[in-house]
């Protein structure tokens, strides 16, 4: 069992000293100091698919490009197509390297004309920041900056997410799309940024506030009186993983890394490799020449155990006939559907659906089934 | 937190129970605490011989998977089933919620388990607190 106890080389969000207060259970993720567990990861994972959660997640990093030359910067950097935005609207993206593999996923948000802000993960910020100055140097008209350490980031995510929200702003929440943004006063501060965004597979909202310590406790503190009738828990990043997890989301160090590319991911989608209007990129070359040549070999699959088991991250997944496939990226016991679940690579032949395979645990094959992808997707509603 | 008095504990967070020759075996509460929400168990079979410091079994959470350790030698008398499809017993309850019982061959082997105080003090000096 490991050590709770936090070393002083951890770096700690503005709201750690309400966390430790509240006993939640840190760890030390990417270098930072972040609650894991709040008050019981299913109870916070349901009350996310069945009503409302709050999560901390201000070690997420800000990267703003601004001037005539961002957009370029934001095209040149990442594989969707960002001139398609419009302004107060948000797209799934990634910075890749020349190979066609990960620096980031990310998420582009277009500001205004000529000011971009991405958001990056928490234990990537350095590296990624580091290879948008190599990538973006010398280009004309574009101003970076590293914002990550400016905003309280709070996630606010499931069905009953926007009722709770609601009760803090002004704004009109029911007028802002899923992955659309806006402006406007929260909890009496103003010019907050409030983005239909998350990473949970519910509805839900992303609110970028102050840093400062007092007003971080403040809002969070009425996030949860706000949310209060609907039962409202806060959130760990081990409800947050198991979340992604059955919504089939991709963490980095996971299901994408240096090692692995964008058609092996299933992220093809999100990389414009054709449009006019996107131009190039850095790893475009590499991902044409791939599908040139027949595709990935590997690809990601969801697995669903068969036989009683939970494969977990790094566990080696077997074909049938004892061969070594690959491997487990993300895999635990799904609270929702009440099933084991992961994700693994696997050769292309082994990666249709209700193919069985073989996972290792502890020394002993346990049989899994190839499920498709999400393992959860939830109801759109009627109205 | 309490730790009843009549058990002897292990350094990996075992408890056990004695009952004339049979032991019950349990993991402590500061166990269940740092797993988190107990999912799965993997125990032996009535019969099986377990190894004093060797591993019995696994207990799982949603995030985590830890190994069992056997606090004596003996063998396996009777098996907690109701645990196959209620693991989340062991959060409710872990000082009575046992998953084996054990007949020792040799009683002496206790003396060198930890008392409650002395497992209360470990816990201390292992967090920190």
């Amino acid at each position: 069992m490991s050590d709770s106890t936090a070393s002083p080389v951890l770096r700690k969000t503005a709201l750690n000293a309400v966390h430790r207060a509240s006993k939640s259970k840190m760890v030390d993720f990417g270098g930072w100091d972040m609650p894991v567990d709040c008050c019981g990861l299913i109870a916070e994972h349901m009350a996310v698919r069945t009503a409302v959660g709050v999560f901390d997640v201000s070690h997420m990093g800000d990267i703003q490009f601004r001037g005539p030359g961002s957009l370029a910067a934001v095209q040149k950097l990442c594989m969707n197509d960002a001139s398609k935005l419009a302004v107060g609207q948000a797209q799934y993206s990634a910075m890749l390297y020349p190979n066609g593999t990960f620096v980031d996923d990310v998420v582009v948000h277009k500001l205004s004309d000529n000011d971009y802000l991405i958001v990056i993960n928490a234990g990537t910020r350095e590296k990624d920041v580091a290879w948008v100055r190599q990538v973006i140097g010398g280009m004309p008209g574009v101003h970076m900056n590293d914002y990550s350490d400016h905003y309280t980031q709070l996630a606010i995510q499931g069905p009953r997410a926007a009722e709770t929200l609601q009760k803090l702003t002004s704004t009109d929440l029911s007028t802002i799309k899923n992955y659309w943004f806006t402006w406007g006063q929260v909890c009496g501060l103003h010019n907050v940024m409030i983005a239909r965004t998350g990473y949970t597979g519910e509805d839900g909202f992303e609110i970028y506030i102050p840093s400062d310590e007092a007003t971080s406790a403040r809002v969070w503190g009425e996030v949860l009186e706000a949310g209060k009738e609907f039962d409202i828990l806060p959130c760990g990043l081990g409800a947050r993983n198991t979340l992604r997890l059955e919504a089939g989301m991709a963490l980095y160090g996971h299901e994408i890394s240096d090692s692995i590319n964008v058609f092996e991911a299933g992220l093809g989608r999100y990389a414009k490799l054709d449009n006019e209007s996107k131009g190039d990129f850095v790893g475009r070359d590499a991902l044409v020449k791939i599908q040139a040549d027949g595709g990935p070999k590997r690809k990601l699959v969801g697995l669903e155990m068969i036989e009683r088991g939970i494969g977990r991250d790094g566990y080696p997944v077997f074909s049938l006939d004892g061969r070594r496939i690959g491997e487990i990226t993300s895999g635990s016991p799904s609270p929702f559907l009440k099933k084991n679940i992961a994700m693994a690579y696997v050769p292309v032949e082994l990666a249709a659906v209700d193919t069985e395979v073989a996972v290792e645990i502890r020394g002993q094959m346990v049989k899994a089934r190839v499920v498709a992808l999400p393992f959860y997707k939830r109801a759109k509603k009627s109205t | 937190m309490a730790y009843p008095a009549g058990y002897r504990y292990t350094k990996e967070h075992e408890w056990i129970d004695m009952d004339g020759a049979a032991g019950a075996v349990g993991i402590t509460d500061y166990a269940q605490d740092s797993l988190g929400d107990i999912v799965f168990v993997d125990l032996p079979k009535v019969g099986d011989a377990v190894e004093a410091g060797k591993t019995f079994g696994s207990v799982e959470s949603v995030k985590a998977v830890s190994d069992l350790f056997a606090p004596v030698s003996g063998t396996v008398t009777a098996v907690n089933d109701a645990l196959k499809d209620k693991p989340e017993l062991i959060n409710t309850d872990a000082n009575t919620t046992w998953l084996i019982k054990v007949s020792l061959g040799d009683a002496k082997q206790l003396d060198g388990l930890l008392s409650a105080a002395d497992y209360e003090k470990f816990i201390a000096e292992e967090t920190g607190h």
